[in-house]
Protein backbone atom coordinates (compact mmCIF):
# COMPACT_ATOMS: atom_id res chain seq x y z
CA UNK A 1 0.00 0.00 0.00
CA UNK A 2 0.96 3.64 0.02
CA UNK A 3 4.35 4.56 1.42
CA UNK A 4 4.71 7.70 3.50
CA UNK A 5 5.83 9.79 0.57
CA UNK A 6 3.13 8.61 -1.83
CA UNK A 7 -0.03 10.60 -2.44
CA UNK A 8 -3.29 8.76 -1.98
CA UNK A 9 -6.26 8.91 -4.34
CA UNK A 10 -9.51 10.21 -2.88
CA UNK A 11 -11.07 6.90 -4.01
CA UNK A 12 -8.31 4.73 -2.46
CA UNK A 13 -10.75 3.01 -0.05
CA UNK A 14 -13.12 2.18 -2.88
CA UNK A 15 -10.27 0.68 -4.94
CA UNK A 16 -9.17 -1.40 -1.94
CA UNK A 17 -12.76 -2.59 -1.41
CA UNK A 18 -12.87 -3.61 -5.09
CA UNK A 19 -9.72 -5.72 -4.57
CA UNK A 20 -7.32 -3.30 -6.25
CA UNK A 21 -3.60 -4.04 -5.99
CA UNK A 22 -1.65 -0.81 -5.47
CA UNK A 23 1.70 0.23 -6.93
CA UNK A 24 3.59 3.52 -6.76
CA UNK A 25 3.22 5.50 -9.99
CA UNK A 26 4.20 9.14 -10.61
CA UNK A 27 4.20 9.83 -6.86
CA UNK A 28 0.79 8.26 -6.25
CA UNK A 29 -0.33 4.95 -4.86
CA UNK A 30 -2.39 3.70 -7.82
CA UNK A 31 -4.46 0.56 -8.45
CA UNK A 32 -2.56 -1.44 -11.09
CA UNK A 33 -5.13 -4.23 -11.33
CA UNK A 34 -8.20 -5.75 -9.71
CA UNK A 35 -9.00 -9.45 -9.20
CA UNK A 36 -10.02 -9.84 -12.87
CA UNK A 37 -6.36 -9.27 -13.81
CA UNK A 38 -4.72 -7.15 -16.52
CA UNK A 39 -5.71 -9.45 -19.39
CA UNK A 40 -9.34 -9.75 -18.29
CA UNK A 41 -9.64 -6.03 -17.59
CA UNK A 42 -8.21 -5.18 -20.99
CA UNK A 43 -10.65 -7.47 -22.82
CA UNK A 44 -13.57 -6.22 -20.69
CA UNK A 45 -12.82 -2.63 -21.71
CA UNK A 46 -12.70 -3.60 -25.39
CA UNK A 47 -16.05 -5.40 -25.13
CA UNK A 48 -18.01 -3.46 -22.53
CA UNK A 49 -16.96 -0.50 -20.36
CA UNK A 50 -14.09 0.06 -17.94
CA UNK A 51 -13.85 2.65 -15.17
CA UNK A 52 -10.36 4.08 -14.65
CA UNK A 53 -9.27 6.41 -11.86
CA UNK A 54 -6.88 8.90 -13.46
CA UNK A 55 -7.05 11.46 -10.65
CA UNK A 56 -3.25 11.51 -10.53
CA UNK A 57 -3.28 13.54 -13.75
CA UNK A 58 -3.05 17.31 -13.49
CA UNK A 59 -6.12 19.49 -14.05
CA UNK A 60 -5.35 23.12 -14.82
CA UNK A 61 -7.56 26.11 -15.63
CA UNK A 62 -6.37 29.12 -17.64
CA UNK A 63 -8.30 32.33 -18.30
CA UNK A 64 -9.61 32.64 -21.85
CA UNK A 65 -7.33 35.66 -22.25
CA UNK A 66 -4.41 33.19 -22.16
CA UNK A 67 -5.20 31.74 -25.61
CA UNK A 68 -2.29 33.47 -27.34
CA UNK A 69 0.10 32.89 -24.45
CA UNK A 70 -0.75 29.18 -24.55
CA UNK A 71 -0.27 29.13 -28.32
CA UNK A 72 3.27 30.34 -27.66
CA UNK A 73 3.94 27.07 -25.80
CA UNK A 74 2.07 24.52 -27.95
CA UNK A 75 1.85 24.03 -31.75
CA UNK A 76 -1.93 23.68 -31.49
CA UNK A 77 -4.62 25.89 -33.05
CA UNK A 78 -5.97 27.02 -29.67
CA UNK A 79 -7.54 30.20 -31.05
CA UNK A 80 -9.64 28.14 -33.44
CA UNK A 81 -10.94 25.88 -30.70
CA UNK A 82 -14.69 26.47 -30.38
CA UNK A 83 -16.35 26.57 -26.98
CA UNK A 84 -17.31 23.08 -25.91
CA UNK A 85 -14.50 21.46 -27.92
CA UNK A 86 -11.19 19.85 -26.96
CA UNK A 87 -7.90 19.24 -28.76
CA UNK A 88 -4.85 17.09 -28.12
CA UNK A 89 -1.46 18.78 -28.09
CA UNK A 90 1.97 19.02 -26.47
CA UNK A 91 4.33 21.49 -24.86
CA UNK A 92 7.45 21.60 -27.02
CA UNK A 93 11.01 22.62 -26.15
CA UNK A 94 13.53 24.69 -28.13
CA UNK A 95 15.10 21.63 -29.75
CA UNK A 96 11.75 20.38 -31.03
CA UNK A 97 11.29 17.75 -28.33
CA UNK A 98 8.23 17.33 -26.14
CA UNK A 99 7.94 18.44 -22.49
CA UNK A 100 4.53 16.79 -22.02
CA UNK A 101 1.41 15.99 -23.97
CA UNK A 102 -1.97 17.30 -22.89
CA UNK A 103 -5.63 17.90 -23.64
CA UNK A 104 -6.85 21.48 -24.11
CA UNK A 105 -10.58 22.20 -23.80
CA UNK A 106 -12.37 25.47 -24.43
CA UNK A 107 -14.94 25.63 -21.63
CA UNK A 108 -17.12 28.66 -20.75
CA UNK A 109 -14.76 31.60 -20.05
CA UNK A 110 -11.71 29.39 -19.63
CA UNK A 111 -9.30 26.84 -21.03
CA UNK A 112 -9.25 23.53 -19.17
CA UNK A 113 -6.10 21.42 -19.50
CA UNK A 114 -5.36 17.86 -18.47
CA UNK A 115 -1.65 17.02 -18.21
CA UNK A 116 0.37 13.94 -17.23
CA UNK A 117 0.86 13.20 -13.53
CA UNK A 118 4.64 12.88 -13.71
CA UNK A 119 4.96 16.23 -15.52
CA UNK A 120 2.28 18.32 -13.85
CA UNK A 121 4.49 20.30 -11.46
CA UNK A 122 6.97 21.11 -14.23
CA UNK A 123 4.13 21.96 -16.64
CA UNK A 124 2.59 24.39 -14.15
CA UNK A 125 5.96 26.06 -13.46
CA UNK A 126 6.53 26.29 -17.24
CA UNK A 127 3.09 27.82 -17.84
CA UNK A 128 3.38 30.26 -14.92
CA UNK A 129 6.59 31.60 -16.42
CA UNK A 130 4.67 32.56 -19.57
CA UNK A 131 0.97 32.79 -18.71
CA UNK A 132 -0.95 34.88 -16.15
CA UNK A 133 -3.70 33.26 -14.12
CA UNK A 134 -2.61 29.61 -14.20
CA UNK A 135 -4.77 27.80 -11.67
CA UNK A 136 -4.08 24.22 -10.63
CA UNK A 137 -7.39 22.51 -9.92
CA UNK A 138 -7.32 20.50 -6.71
CA UNK A 139 -10.18 18.79 -4.93
CA UNK A 140 -11.50 17.09 -8.06
CA UNK A 141 -11.07 13.45 -9.03
CA UNK A 142 -10.73 12.46 -12.69
CA UNK A 143 -12.43 9.30 -13.88
CA UNK A 144 -12.37 7.74 -17.33
CA UNK A 145 -15.17 5.49 -18.58
CA UNK A 146 -13.97 3.70 -21.70
CA UNK A 147 -15.33 1.06 -24.03
CA UNK A 148 -18.05 0.40 -26.61
CA UNK A 149 -20.72 0.39 -23.88
CA UNK A 150 -19.38 3.48 -22.07
CA UNK A 151 -21.91 5.83 -23.70
CA UNK A 152 -24.97 3.74 -22.86
CA UNK A 153 -23.73 3.11 -19.32
CA UNK A 154 -22.98 6.79 -18.68
CA UNK A 155 -26.34 7.81 -20.19
CA UNK A 156 -28.10 5.85 -17.41
CA UNK A 157 -26.50 8.19 -14.88
CA UNK A 158 -26.14 11.31 -17.04
CA UNK A 159 -28.58 11.34 -19.97
CA UNK A 160 -26.96 14.48 -21.42
CA UNK A 161 -23.73 12.60 -22.09
CA UNK A 162 -25.21 10.53 -24.91
CA UNK A 163 -25.49 13.57 -27.20
CA UNK A 164 -21.82 14.52 -26.82
CA UNK A 165 -19.61 14.09 -29.88
CA UNK A 166 -16.02 12.86 -29.85
CA UNK A 167 -13.79 15.60 -28.34
CA UNK A 168 -16.74 17.60 -27.00
CA UNK A 169 -16.08 19.05 -23.55
CA UNK A 170 -19.19 19.95 -21.57
CA UNK A 171 -20.24 20.92 -18.08
CA UNK A 172 -23.15 18.84 -16.88
CA UNK A 173 -25.01 18.97 -13.55
CA UNK A 174 -25.42 15.72 -11.63
CA UNK A 175 -27.47 15.93 -8.42
CA UNK A 176 -26.82 19.66 -8.42
CA UNK A 177 -23.04 19.29 -8.74
CA UNK A 178 -21.13 20.35 -11.85
CA UNK A 179 -19.19 17.62 -13.64
CA UNK A 180 -16.69 18.47 -16.38
CA UNK A 181 -17.01 15.84 -19.09
CA UNK A 182 -15.16 15.28 -22.31
CA UNK A 183 -15.88 12.55 -24.81
CA UNK A 184 -12.34 11.28 -25.14
CA UNK A 185 -9.86 8.93 -23.58
CA UNK A 186 -6.65 7.06 -24.19
CA UNK A 187 -7.65 3.48 -24.86
CA UNK A 188 -8.64 3.58 -28.54
CA UNK A 189 -12.26 3.06 -27.50
CA UNK A 190 -15.19 5.44 -27.33
CA UNK A 191 -15.43 6.93 -23.88
CA UNK A 192 -15.48 9.85 -21.50
CA UNK A 193 -13.22 11.59 -19.02
CA UNK A 194 -15.12 13.08 -16.11
CA UNK A 195 -13.80 15.59 -13.57
CA UNK A 196 -15.78 15.17 -10.35
CA UNK A 197 -15.55 17.13 -7.07
CA UNK A 198 -13.89 14.97 -4.37
CA UNK A 199 -16.98 15.17 -2.13
CA UNK A 200 -19.15 13.23 -4.59
CA UNK A 201 -16.44 11.20 -6.37
CA UNK A 202 -17.24 8.00 -4.50
CA UNK A 203 -21.02 8.32 -4.94
CA UNK A 204 -20.57 9.00 -8.64
CA UNK A 205 -18.08 6.13 -9.12
CA UNK A 206 -20.41 3.74 -7.29
CA UNK A 207 -23.31 4.86 -9.49
CA UNK A 208 -21.27 3.91 -12.57
CA UNK A 209 -20.01 0.64 -11.06
CA UNK A 210 -23.58 -0.37 -10.17
CA UNK A 211 -24.13 -0.88 -13.90
CA UNK A 212 -23.27 -4.48 -14.80
CA UNK A 213 -21.59 -3.27 -17.99
CA UNK A 214 -18.97 -1.35 -15.93
CA UNK A 215 -15.95 -2.88 -14.19
CA UNK A 216 -13.01 -1.14 -12.48
CA UNK A 217 -9.80 -1.22 -14.55
CA UNK A 218 -6.25 -0.63 -13.31
CA UNK A 219 -3.14 1.02 -14.71
CA UNK A 220 -1.86 -2.26 -16.14
CA UNK A 221 -4.70 -2.59 -18.65
CA UNK A 222 -4.65 1.16 -19.27
CA UNK A 223 -1.11 0.70 -20.61
CA UNK A 224 -1.87 -2.35 -22.79
CA UNK A 225 -5.02 -0.67 -24.18
CA UNK A 226 -3.21 2.51 -25.20
CA UNK A 227 -0.33 0.48 -26.63
CA UNK A 228 -2.64 -1.56 -28.88
CA UNK A 229 -4.35 1.68 -29.89
CA UNK A 230 -0.93 3.02 -30.99
CA UNK A 231 -1.18 5.96 -28.58
CA UNK A 232 2.18 7.28 -27.40
CA UNK A 233 3.01 7.31 -23.69
CA UNK A 234 4.88 10.41 -22.61
CA UNK A 235 8.27 9.51 -21.17
CA UNK A 236 8.58 6.44 -23.41
CA UNK A 237 7.34 7.06 -26.94
CA UNK A 238 7.72 10.82 -26.74
CA UNK A 239 10.07 12.86 -24.59
CA UNK A 240 12.37 15.88 -24.61
CA UNK A 241 14.59 14.18 -27.22
CA UNK A 242 11.80 12.84 -29.48
CA UNK A 243 9.90 15.31 -31.64
CA UNK A 244 6.14 15.05 -32.11
CA UNK A 245 6.75 14.48 -35.83
CA UNK A 246 9.04 11.52 -35.10
CA UNK A 247 6.47 10.23 -32.61
CA UNK A 248 3.81 10.21 -35.33
CA UNK A 249 1.82 13.06 -33.76
CA UNK A 250 2.21 15.73 -36.47
CA UNK A 251 -1.57 15.45 -37.09
CA UNK A 252 -2.11 17.42 -33.87
CA UNK A 253 -0.12 20.41 -35.17
CA UNK A 254 -2.73 22.85 -36.44
CA UNK A 255 -2.67 23.93 -40.09
CA UNK A 256 -2.52 27.60 -39.01
CA UNK A 257 0.67 26.87 -37.03
CA UNK A 258 2.43 25.18 -39.96
CA UNK A 259 4.54 26.69 -42.77
CA UNK A 260 2.50 29.32 -44.64
CA UNK A 261 -0.24 29.11 -42.01
CA UNK A 262 -1.88 32.28 -40.64
CA UNK A 263 0.03 31.96 -37.36
CA UNK A 264 3.01 29.98 -38.64
CA UNK A 265 5.39 28.79 -35.94
CA UNK A 266 5.59 30.86 -32.79
CA UNK A 267 6.09 27.88 -30.45
CA UNK A 268 9.33 26.47 -28.98
CA UNK A 269 11.30 24.40 -31.48
CA UNK A 270 9.09 25.54 -34.39
CA UNK A 271 12.06 25.69 -36.78
CA UNK A 272 12.98 22.06 -36.12
CA UNK A 273 9.42 20.73 -36.06
CA UNK A 274 8.18 22.58 -39.15
CA UNK A 275 11.28 21.54 -41.10
CA UNK A 276 10.63 17.92 -40.10
CA UNK A 277 7.06 18.15 -41.41
CA UNK A 278 8.26 19.74 -44.67
CA UNK A 279 11.08 17.30 -45.24
CA UNK A 280 11.39 14.17 -43.21
CA UNK A 281 12.29 13.60 -39.57
CA UNK A 282 15.47 11.58 -38.97
CA UNK A 283 13.49 8.87 -37.22
CA UNK A 284 9.96 7.60 -37.57
CA UNK A 285 7.61 5.75 -35.28
CA UNK A 286 6.51 2.33 -36.41
CA UNK A 287 4.32 -0.46 -35.10
CA UNK A 288 6.07 -3.81 -34.81
CA UNK A 289 4.60 -7.29 -34.58
CA UNK A 290 7.20 -9.67 -33.17
CA UNK A 291 6.90 -13.18 -34.61
CA UNK A 292 6.33 -15.86 -32.02
CA UNK A 293 5.19 -15.18 -28.50
CA UNK A 294 8.12 -13.46 -26.78
CA UNK A 295 7.15 -9.88 -25.87
CA UNK A 296 9.64 -7.17 -26.80
CA UNK A 297 9.60 -4.40 -24.23
CA UNK A 298 10.89 -0.82 -24.11
CA UNK A 299 14.64 -0.65 -24.65
CA UNK A 300 14.89 -3.62 -27.05
CA UNK A 301 17.17 -2.66 -29.94
CA UNK A 302 15.94 -3.05 -33.52
CA UNK A 303 18.23 -4.24 -36.32
CA UNK A 304 17.89 -4.35 -40.12
CA UNK A 305 19.29 -7.88 -40.30
CA UNK A 306 20.16 -10.86 -38.16
CA UNK A 307 23.86 -9.91 -38.15
CA UNK A 308 23.98 -6.10 -38.55
CA UNK A 309 26.41 -4.54 -36.10
CA UNK A 310 24.50 -1.32 -35.40
CA UNK A 311 20.86 -0.98 -34.46
CA UNK A 312 18.53 1.16 -36.60
CA UNK A 313 16.28 1.98 -33.69
CA UNK A 314 14.79 1.06 -30.35
CA UNK A 315 11.46 -0.18 -29.05
CA UNK A 316 9.91 2.60 -26.96
CA UNK A 317 6.86 0.65 -25.68
CA UNK A 318 6.13 -3.01 -25.99
CA UNK A 319 4.37 -5.92 -24.41
CA UNK A 320 1.58 -8.40 -24.92
CA UNK A 321 -1.55 -7.16 -26.66
CA UNK A 322 -4.50 -9.10 -25.22
CA UNK A 323 -6.86 -8.17 -28.08
CA UNK A 324 -4.19 -8.84 -30.73
CA UNK A 325 -3.39 -12.10 -28.94
CA UNK A 326 0.34 -11.66 -29.26
CA UNK A 327 3.23 -9.29 -28.66
CA UNK A 328 3.06 -5.72 -30.02
CA UNK A 329 5.57 -2.87 -29.87
CA UNK A 330 6.10 0.76 -30.82
CA UNK A 331 9.58 1.62 -32.04
CA UNK A 332 11.47 4.66 -33.17
CA UNK A 333 13.60 3.71 -36.18
CA UNK A 334 15.81 5.34 -38.80
CA UNK A 335 13.41 7.06 -41.24
CA UNK A 336 15.38 5.68 -44.20
CA UNK A 337 14.24 2.15 -43.36
CA UNK A 338 11.88 0.86 -46.10
CA UNK A 339 8.35 0.40 -44.69
CA UNK A 340 8.20 -3.21 -45.87
CA UNK A 341 11.66 -4.22 -44.61
CA UNK A 342 11.74 -7.25 -42.32
CA UNK A 343 13.46 -6.26 -39.06
CA UNK A 344 14.83 -7.94 -35.96
CA UNK A 345 14.53 -7.21 -32.27
CA UNK A 346 17.28 -8.40 -29.96
CA UNK A 347 15.90 -10.10 -26.86
CA UNK A 348 18.30 -11.68 -24.37
CA UNK A 349 21.03 -11.78 -27.00
CA UNK A 350 18.86 -13.38 -29.70
CA UNK A 351 17.73 -11.60 -32.87
CA UNK A 352 14.05 -12.38 -33.39
CA UNK A 353 12.13 -11.36 -36.52
CA UNK A 354 9.58 -8.55 -36.35
CA UNK A 355 7.19 -7.20 -38.99
CA UNK A 356 6.42 -3.53 -39.46
CA UNK A 357 2.72 -2.84 -39.38
CA UNK A 358 0.25 0.03 -39.63
CA UNK A 359 -1.04 1.57 -36.42
CA UNK A 360 -3.25 1.12 -34.50
CA UNK A 361 -2.85 -2.60 -33.84
CA UNK A 362 -6.55 -2.88 -33.05
CA UNK A 363 -9.35 -1.19 -35.04
CA UNK A 364 -10.20 2.21 -33.57
CA UNK A 365 -13.64 3.10 -32.26
CA UNK A 366 -15.98 4.26 -35.00
CA UNK A 367 -16.87 7.68 -33.55
CA UNK A 368 -14.95 10.09 -35.72
CA UNK A 369 -13.96 13.58 -34.65
CA UNK A 370 -16.54 15.94 -36.21
CA UNK A 371 -13.69 18.42 -36.75
CA UNK A 372 -11.84 15.72 -38.66
CA UNK A 373 -8.62 16.45 -36.80
CA UNK A 374 -7.94 13.30 -34.85
CA UNK A 375 -6.74 10.21 -36.68
CA UNK B 1 7.64 -31.44 -2.30
CA UNK B 2 10.21 -28.79 -1.41
CA UNK B 3 10.20 -25.03 -1.98
CA UNK B 4 12.85 -22.39 -2.70
CA UNK B 5 12.93 -18.76 -1.61
CA UNK B 6 12.47 -17.90 -5.28
CA UNK B 7 9.00 -19.51 -5.23
CA UNK B 8 9.94 -22.67 -7.09
CA UNK B 9 8.57 -26.08 -6.11
CA UNK B 10 10.78 -29.14 -6.42
CA UNK B 11 9.46 -32.67 -6.64
CA UNK B 12 11.97 -35.54 -6.55
CA UNK B 13 11.78 -38.93 -8.27
CA UNK B 14 15.15 -40.51 -7.49
CA UNK B 15 17.78 -38.20 -8.97
CA UNK B 16 15.30 -36.48 -11.32
CA UNK B 17 13.81 -33.28 -9.86
CA UNK B 18 10.75 -31.68 -11.48
CA UNK B 19 10.68 -27.89 -11.07
CA UNK B 20 7.84 -25.39 -11.37
CA UNK B 21 6.65 -22.21 -9.69
CA UNK B 22 4.17 -21.98 -6.86
CA UNK B 23 0.54 -20.82 -7.05
CA UNK B 24 1.61 -17.84 -4.97
CA UNK B 25 4.23 -16.85 -7.56
CA UNK B 26 1.83 -17.40 -10.47
CA UNK B 27 -0.74 -15.14 -8.81
CA UNK B 28 1.89 -12.46 -8.23
CA UNK B 29 3.04 -12.62 -11.86
CA UNK B 30 -0.45 -12.26 -13.27
CA UNK B 31 -1.39 -13.52 -16.73
CA UNK B 32 1.61 -15.43 -18.15
CA UNK B 33 1.98 -14.88 -21.91
CA UNK B 34 5.35 -16.47 -22.71
CA UNK B 35 7.72 -18.97 -21.14
CA UNK B 36 11.26 -19.51 -22.43
CA UNK B 37 12.75 -22.82 -21.30
CA UNK B 38 16.34 -24.11 -21.39
CA UNK B 39 17.38 -26.71 -23.94
CA UNK B 40 17.44 -30.35 -23.03
CA UNK B 41 20.93 -31.70 -22.19
CA UNK B 42 22.08 -28.28 -20.95
CA UNK B 43 24.39 -28.48 -17.93
CA UNK B 44 23.33 -25.86 -15.42
CA UNK B 45 24.75 -24.54 -12.17
CA UNK B 46 22.73 -23.55 -9.16
CA UNK B 47 21.70 -19.90 -9.50
CA UNK B 48 21.90 -19.75 -13.32
CA UNK B 49 18.89 -17.97 -14.79
CA UNK B 50 17.47 -20.65 -17.07
CA UNK B 51 13.77 -19.81 -17.49
CA UNK B 52 12.18 -16.51 -18.51
CA UNK B 53 8.53 -15.98 -17.66
CA UNK B 54 6.79 -13.04 -19.29
CA UNK B 55 3.49 -11.85 -17.89
CA UNK B 56 1.40 -9.04 -19.33
CA UNK B 57 3.19 -6.79 -16.84
CA UNK B 58 6.85 -7.82 -16.81
CA UNK B 59 9.56 -10.41 -17.40
CA UNK B 60 10.93 -12.55 -14.55
CA UNK B 61 13.80 -15.03 -14.40
CA UNK B 62 13.76 -18.44 -12.77
CA UNK B 63 17.09 -19.86 -11.72
CA UNK B 64 18.36 -23.42 -11.50
CA UNK B 65 17.81 -24.59 -7.89
CA UNK B 66 20.67 -27.11 -8.07
CA UNK B 67 23.61 -28.16 -10.24
CA UNK B 68 22.65 -30.72 -12.84
CA UNK B 69 21.56 -31.56 -16.37
CA UNK B 70 18.24 -30.58 -17.93
CA UNK B 71 16.71 -33.88 -19.05
CA UNK B 72 13.19 -32.78 -20.06
CA UNK B 73 11.25 -29.56 -20.62
CA UNK B 74 7.50 -28.95 -20.67
CA UNK B 75 6.75 -28.24 -24.33
CA UNK B 76 3.07 -27.65 -23.52
CA UNK B 77 4.03 -24.21 -22.14
CA UNK B 78 5.19 -23.01 -25.57
CA UNK B 79 1.66 -23.23 -26.96
CA UNK B 80 -0.20 -22.52 -23.76
CA UNK B 81 1.74 -20.29 -21.36
CA UNK B 82 -1.52 -19.54 -19.50
CA UNK B 83 -1.24 -23.07 -18.10
CA UNK B 84 1.05 -21.50 -15.48
CA UNK B 85 -1.91 -19.50 -14.12
CA UNK B 86 -4.27 -22.47 -14.33
CA UNK B 87 -2.18 -25.25 -12.84
CA UNK B 88 1.17 -23.94 -11.58
CA UNK B 89 1.72 -26.79 -9.14
CA UNK B 90 0.82 -29.54 -11.60
CA UNK B 91 0.75 -29.69 -15.39
CA UNK B 92 2.61 -26.36 -15.73
CA UNK B 93 5.95 -27.76 -14.52
CA UNK B 94 8.92 -26.14 -16.28
CA UNK B 95 11.77 -28.63 -16.51
CA UNK B 96 13.22 -31.82 -15.07
CA UNK B 97 16.79 -31.72 -13.87
CA UNK B 98 19.03 -34.70 -13.13
CA UNK B 99 21.11 -33.96 -10.05
CA UNK B 100 24.17 -35.71 -8.70
CA UNK B 101 23.14 -35.44 -5.10
CA UNK B 102 19.38 -35.76 -4.43
CA UNK B 103 20.09 -35.17 -0.72
CA UNK B 104 20.78 -31.57 -1.67
CA UNK B 105 17.01 -31.13 -1.63
CA UNK B 106 17.06 -31.25 2.15
CA UNK B 107 18.28 -27.66 2.33
CA UNK B 108 15.01 -26.32 0.88
CA UNK B 109 11.82 -25.37 2.69
CA UNK B 110 8.95 -27.67 3.52
CA UNK B 111 5.44 -26.63 2.50
CA UNK B 112 4.74 -25.22 5.97
CA UNK B 113 8.01 -23.29 5.98
CA UNK B 114 7.22 -21.91 2.54
CA UNK B 115 3.76 -20.80 3.63
CA UNK B 116 5.38 -18.95 6.54
CA UNK B 117 7.89 -17.47 4.09
CA UNK B 118 5.17 -15.92 1.90
CA UNK B 119 3.00 -15.03 4.88
CA UNK B 120 0.04 -17.26 4.01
Amino acid sequence: MAGDDLKTLVLADLHAELGGKFVPFAGYSMPVQYPRGVMGEHLWTRESAGLFDVSHMGQVMLPLAAVDALEALVPVDVRGLAEGRQRYGFFTNDSGGVLDDLMIAHVPDALFLVVNAACKDADITHMRAHIDGVQEITGRALLALQGPKAAEALAEVLPAAAAMRFMDSHRVKWNGVELWISRSGYTGEDGFEISVPDEIAETFARALLADERVEPIGLGARDSLRLEAGLPLYGQDMDTSISPVEAGQAWAIGKVRRLDGEREGGFPGADVILAQIANKPPRRRVGLLPEGRAPMRAGVEVFASADAATPIGTITSGGFGPTVGGPVALALIDAATPPDAALFGEVRGKRLPVTQTKLPFTPPATNADPDGENP
Amino acid sequence: MKFTEDHEWLSADGDIITVGITDHAATQLGDVVYVELPEVETQVSKGDDIVVIESVKAASDISAPLDGEIVEINDALADKPALVNEDAMGTAWFFKIKVENPNALDEFMSEDEYKDHVGE
